[in-house]
């Protein structure tokens, strides 16, 4: 099916939104023309989604136009949003997890009655054009990431529209279902449909776009054309984006790095290999279950070894079990079976304090709540742990001279940006609170850390900040228990990758070479989607 | 009165509709409120107002219809309250709903006291609908088929609202709200219009409960004449997860239990009458207790919305 007519253009002139301190979108225009895909790169915080945002009509652009053809269209809901036939696909899932299939889809129809019947014809239709079967009648909570992410292709394209914009739609999914998406992208691309692609790896610009824009802090930095791109080579083509999206970065981070952080080539493994025959094990998990009350899932019977000076990976699709490992070797979920032994003790008994002060040490995920208090100084912050201690306490009271003292020492030398060490933690960016944990955390006769997610949502530099930080304490000695959503991180930092599923260990893989990306994914895709590994 | 007679079976049937259907209409309203995602711990409130609108409307004109409607829009003005301060400026709902329970007890005790006091306030019996044939079914006939027409329009109305809710996409949209209102608004829907429909006929349908208890039931009005069923209706609805089915169920089984106490009596059981008044409360305390674990709640419920907040 070819557009007899002339393409669809979705043009945006002079985009400007600005939040408090911050302006997130800066004068940026680009146009997007149906039957091509876009991509738009840059690194977090770039403005990318805010963009998506102002697209969505979620937000209100501060200035600037967005015209369709030439005629200017008020986004101003995202009912108008669809009303134009611009459909989203969230980051964050938009899905309704207790909802079947079809009354997702459904959800936002008018008329009185549920058309089910209607429905479930439309979804056989868009089924063809997105290559996936999904049962209508599945609660949305059961499918697999990638059967749900087609859900909610489905669902932007639900009413027939005119641009799909997929924001970052590859970052949970394993290296299969990011082969199934860009299959079902160009499907839709060639029924004549503008595709804006955001992503922040290089290389799926490449296999997925016509033409890219770049954008950092806010700006368009770059734009790279449907005709450029088909003459430039991959490296000149790859050098263009990279210039564009590190500006001048680029020196201080290296062109080498700057090409691994954004995703340009495959990752491999940064870190010195270790002979783990000779290395004493650190720490043992025996057959361990946990027992929460949350809606967590938990975990089921899971055995594995850390060893001294080893990073060992736990790779796996959020939500299946992480918050529970980390949390039943930190010691704060019980176990309900099976031994945790660290240094060859039995701590399955220890509370949290005990097991720091053995050197067993936590880096949660949830950086902004669990991790620190907003309203306190960051002072008090690196030293929370360790209330009612010495030097920093004594006979209950606080000693702020020695606090204070500490403090500088970590803010130094983790080079923590912060205003003074007397600042809310909470008034800090994301990089630095995830400094102050890791400070917090390494100090002090740590011997082996959990990290849950430690990079995410962080910019490049800080990325790479923090992995430095790992490897270091590992070449050091330290073990590290990494857990994490991005398959290029645990293949850059991991001696070994363990794969959790629904709680259970389904597969472990020794990170030495290329095709371990694509062996972990095997394990993951096996277990999550029922495909027989 | 032998034991078990026509006539004692029959007056504990009645009775057991007659305390059910209260809690029912409130546990609806109160089923529609929380699958939106709004917490109305005002209930109580809201159903006194209904119920002493109704009082009043019914004692002024002798007409019990009329009645319902006032207690009606009685319940739909209290929860106006829940609507401007919750739905949309966004505060806490516990405290809102606190505050518009206190408020309801208040206002309708000093209301009451100032003009009711001294005179009559019985309201009579609301006329029978005599339904041909059914209603010469011995026993059955009498307790359920000559009950008042208002009975009817309330079981209707209940079974319309499960219909609603499962089968429309007003319904989806309602527990889209509840869900994850996050959803609703990216489908182009919009929350505070979906959750501000959903208090309004809520707090109807609760002002409607307040208003049968007080007309119905009970056939007059004193001052704290709900006595915490507002605060059951909540437990049901919880229970129920908003299936109506299983609301209409546990608004029997609360019935059964009211009812249970002085059939004990007048069968002779020596039981005393502190027993009797607890029975019901032991019933929804042994409920909980056993099913209480599996009383999901929508995830958003008492959560405000704001867009892009996460």
């Amino acid at each position: 099916m070819t557009p007899s007519t002339a393409p669809d253009v979705i043009s945006l002139r002079d985009i400007t939104k600005a939040f408090p301190g911050v302006v997130a979108n800066d004068h940026i225009s680009l146009d997007i023309v149906s039957g091509q895909v876009h991509c738009l790169l840059g690194e977090n915080g770039a403005g990318k989604s805010t963009l998506i945002s102002i697209l969505a009509g979620m937000q209100q652009p501060d200035a600037g136009t967005i015209s369709i053809n030439g005629v200017p269209a008020a986004i101003t809901s995202p009912k108008a949003a669809v009303d134009y036939g611009i459909g989203v696909v969230h980051q964050h899932s938009t899905l309704v997890p207790a909802f079947t299939v079809l009354e997702n889809l459904m959800l936002g129809e008018t008329g009185l009655m549920m058309q089910k019947k209607r429905a479930a014809e439309r979804l056989d239709e868009l089924s063809e054009l997105l290559g996936a079967q999904i049962d209508p009648h599945a609660l949305a909570a059961d499918l697999g990431l990638g059967q749900q992410q087609q859900v909610e292709i489905a669902k932007a394209i639900w009413k027939g529209s005119r641009l799909l914009v997929l924001d970052e739609p590859t970052s949970m999914l394993t290296p299969q279902a990011i082969e199934n998406l860009s299959e079902s992208v160009a499907r839709v691309k060639a029924q004549g449909l503008a595709v804006v692609f955001i992503t922040h790896k290089l290389r799926e610009a490449y296999a997925m776009g016509d033409c890219v824009t770049v954008l950092r802090g806010g700006r368009n930095v770059g734009h790279i054309s449907v005709e450029e791109l088909a003459t430039y080579s991959e490296q000149q083509a790859q050098d263009a984006i990279l210039r564009a999206m590190f500006g001048d970065d680029l020196k201080t981070v290296g062109a080498e790095d700057a090409a691994e952080l954004a995703g340009a080539t495959e990752s491999t493994r940064e870190i010195r290999s270790i002979d783990l025959a000779t290395r004493p094990v650190r720490l043992e998990l025996l057959g361990v279950s946990s027992h929460g009350h949350g809606r967590d899932v938990e975990v089921d019977d899971v055995a594995l070894q850390v060893h001294e000076g080893e990073i060992l990976g736990v790779a796996g699709i959020d939500g299946h079990g992480q918050g529970a490992l980390a949390e039943v070797v930190a010691g704060q979920r019980s176990a309900s079976s099976g031994t945790v032994r660290f240094d060859g003790k039995d701590v399955t008994r220890l509370g949290v304090r005990g097991r720091q002060q053995l050197g067993l040490r936590y880096v949660t995920d949830d950086r902004l709540h669990e991790g620190t208090v907003g309203s306190m100084s960051v002072a008090l912050n690196l030293v929370i742990k360790r209330i009612g201690q010495r030097p920093f306490w004594r006979f209950g009271q606080i000693q702020n001279k020695a606090v204070d003292q500490e403090a500088a020492r970590l803010i130094a030398e983790y080079d923590i940006r912060t205003p003074s060490p007397a600042t809310r933690a909470g008034t800090l960016s994301g990089g630095n609170i995830q400094k102050i944990l890791l400070a917090r955390e390494l100090t002090h006769g740590a011997r082996l850390v959990v990290v849950n997610k430690p990079t995410y949502g962080l910019d490049l530099k800080t990325v790479q900040l923090v992995r430095e930080i790992l490897i270091d304490f590992a070449s050091n000695g330290g073990s590290v228990l990494l857990l994490s959503t991005d398959l290029d991180e645990l293949v850059e930092l991991s001696h070994r990758i363990e794969v959790i599923s629904r709680g259970r260990i389904v597969g472990s893989v020794t990170n030495d070479g290329p095709g371990t990306a694509e062996k972990v994914g095997h394990y993951m895709t096996g277990a999550i989607e029922g495909v027989q590994a | 009165m032998s034991v078990l007679s026509a006539a004692f079976v029959t007056v504990f049937i009645a009775t057991v509709i007659a305390q059910a259907m209260p809690l029912l209409l409130a546990s609806v309203g109160e089923t529609i409120g929380e699958q939106a995602g709004v917490l109305n711990l005002g209930i109580e409130g809201v159903m006194l107002i209904g119920a002493f609108s109704g009082f009043v409307v019914t004692l002024a004109t002798g007409n019990f219809w009329l009645g319902m409607l006032a207690g009606a829009v009685g319940g739909v003005i209290a929860n106006l309250a829940m609507l401007v301060l919750n739905v949309w400026l966004g505060l806490n709902q516990i405290v809102i709903g606190l505050a518009i329970t206190l408020i309801g007890e208040g206002l309708t005790s000093v209301l009451y006291l100032q003009n009711y006091s001294k005179s009559s306030t019985s309201l009579g019996t609301a006329p029978e609908l005599h339904i041909p044939f059914l209603a010469d079914i011995p026993v059955v006939g009498p307790a359920i088929f000559q009950q008042s027409g208002i009975f009817w329009v309330s079981l209707l109305l209940a079974i319309a609202v499960g219909f609603f809710l499962a089968k429309t996409n007003w319904g989806l949209s309602i527990r889209s709200a509840g869900q994850k209102p996050s959803s609703l608004d990216a489908a182009g829907g919009s929350v505070v219009k979906i959750r501000s429909q959903a208090v309004i006929l809520g707090g109807a349908f609760v002002g409607f409960g307040g208003a049968y208890l007080a007309e119905l039931t009970t056939a007059t009005f004193t001052p704290f004449i709900t006595n915490g069923l507002g605060f059951i209706a909540i437990v049901i609805t919880m229970l129920s997860r908003g299936r109506i089915v299983f609301v209409v169920i546990t608004s029997f089984v609360y019935g059964l239990a009211v009812a249970i106490g002085p059939a004990l009596q007048v069968l002779g059981f020596a039981v005393p009458a502190d027993v009797i008044k607890m029975l019901p409360f032991i019933v929804v305390i042994l409920t909980l207790i056993i099913f209480a674990r599996s009383s999901v709640v929508p995830p958003a419920l008492g959560a405000p919305y704001t867009r892009g907040a996460r």
